[in-house]
């Protein structure tokens, strides 16, 4: 097949925005039904995510004047498209098609919308959002080096970015201790207990996010959705080596991977309700201190492997 | 009514973010509202969700008797609701300032300053009214436009209720 039209039906159809949308939501409701649950309540219904997205889409939004304004408006619709780019990427179904340090690129647009929020934060000039992002950015530069670290690791015992070469590698005890890292900065990547400090309700109202109204909330609750499936559907496909390849039909695959990143959303879903809220230096230590040790044992085994075995 | 009207109407109904506004209350009804956010009565199952920024909310709650020091702050957070937007007055102050009334350092009621959609008459109201008076203003979002607020009264969570068709 042309390789742009795979490209393009990768982006727009599966597991790219036609999915990856419906998703998103679904991964919402999935969060925010089982904190319910845990807290023995009834929780949102199924659809809630859907209308509070339709609901934002109809609300006015205040003036925003200016090149200022327009700056604004603009940091949820690059999030929105770069967490969007990042779930296209994803190695879902055989033969997907992918190029030589796709891994790269991926990392990269996961990371945009965490930048994103922090530059919204600070072109709002609200002082919450100052604070939030600068929250942001200090918990950003922590959990960041665990994370990369990991993935790198993982990618120098398999020696290649390649993401399709990854989801098709058999596990190691590398690959497992690199996912356990994962995991572990998954929280603080999706901004939920208890590292949900940057949009800390009950201290600094929404953080980045207090001066959103209407549309660009939306759009930043759309990213945030997206952000759920790309770094849910990451771990998915490391987890599940072969998925596609075992099986040989794509459906399987497909389905296997929804399975999945589920059984992660549940996961972080059960953390969040389980745990209160760490303050910012101890959000830092945490990772500073107790997991990147691991990571650095993590990588420097990774490159004994490439280089001597 | 087009597709998409009907879509957003039902959003809005489903749909209400609230922000908790304290114009001098003495704290007994922002407990009760407290206690009808919290996992005994629920309110998120009907799509209910508290909000800290008055920003992303689309119904302002308010408690108290509206004093001198507080009419400014009522008023600019009212502006800063996006529309299309309701307003519940939970409690008898908002409504009729109860046992502080001609006290001179008060400035109420509240519908001297705001359009009220909703009262929610008590003392403090129980929580299942207050839950009633903001799925009434819900319904209320749902019928109106981003056009300027229309007053309609109505009380919940009342005996009243149940006379009215």
């Amino acid at each position: 097949m042309n390789p742009m039209l795979t490209a393009l039906a990768r982006l727009l159809i599966f597991p790219g925005l036609l999915f990856a949308v419906p998703a998103a939501w679904f991964f919402l409701w999935v969060e925010r039904k089982a904190v319910a649950l845990m807290q023995e309540r009834v929780g949102p219904p199924f659809m809630q995510p859907f209308w509070d997205f339709v609901k934002l889409l109809g609300k006015s939004t205040p003036p925003r004047p200016g090149i200022a304004g327009f700056i604004m408006r603009a940091w949820p619709l690059i999030a929105v498209g770069s967490a969007a780019g990042a779930v296209g990427l994803l190695p879902v179904l055989p033969a997907s098609g992918g190029f030589e340090g796709d891994l790269i690129l991926l990392l990269a647009l996961l990371e945009l919308p965490s930048i994103c929020i922090i530059a919204a934060g600070f072109s709002s000039r609200s002082i919450f959002g100052e604070i939030g992002s600068a929250r942001e950015a200090a918990l950003s530069v922590s959990y960041n080096i665990v994370f990369l670290l990991a993935i790198v690791s993982i990618a120098a015992s398999q020696r290649t970015f390649r993401l399709e070469a990854l989801a098709a590698m058999h596990p190691t005890f590398l690959t497992v201790l690199g996912i356990v890292a994962i995991l572990i900065c998954l929280p603080a990547k999706l901004h939920i207990n208890p590292f949900s400090l940057p949009n800390a309700e009950q201290e600094i109202y929404s953080g980045p996010m207090t001066e959103y109204a209407g549309p660009e909330l939306a759009m930043w609750e759309l990213a945030h959705g997206l952000e759920w499936v790309a770094a849910t559907g990451l771990v998915a496909t490391l987890i599940a080596p072969h998925i596609a390849l075992a099986w040989g039909t794509s459906l399987l695959a497909g389905f296997i991977f929804v399975v999945l990143s589920v059984a992660v959303v549940l996961l972080l879903s059960v953390l969040a309700a389980a745990t209160a809220r760490l303050a910012i230096d101890s959000s830092v230590r945490f990772y500073w201190q107790c997991t990147l040790i691991f990571a650095v044992l993590a990588i420097s085994s990774a490159l004994f492997v490439r280089f001597w075995l | 009514m087009n597709l998409w009207k009907r879509l957003m109407c039902t959003a809005r109904r489903k749909s209400p973010w609230l922000f908790h506004m304290n114009s001098g209350s003495c704290n007994g009804c922002d407990i009760e509202i407290i206690a009808a956010l919290s996992p005994r009565y629920d309110a998120e199952q009907l799509g209910v969700l508290l909000q800290g920024s008055p920003r992303h909310a689309d119904i302002l709650v308010v408690t108290g008797p509206v004093t001198n020091k507080a009419v400014n702050a009522v008023k600019t957070v009212y502006d800063q609701v996006c529309g299309p937007k309701a307003v519940v007055a939970i409690g008898s102050c908002p409504a009729t300032t109860n046992v502080f009334i001609d006290s001179r350092t008060l400035d109420g009621p509240l519908d001297k300053h705001l359009p009220v959609d909703v009262y929610v008459p008590g003392c403090p109201p129980r929580p299942d009214a207050i839950i009633a008076g903001v799925v009434k203003a819900a319904v209320l979002l749902a019928e109106r436009g981003s056009d300027a607020p229309k007053p309609a009264i109505v009380i919940a969570g009342t005996a009243a209720e149940e006379v009215q068709p």
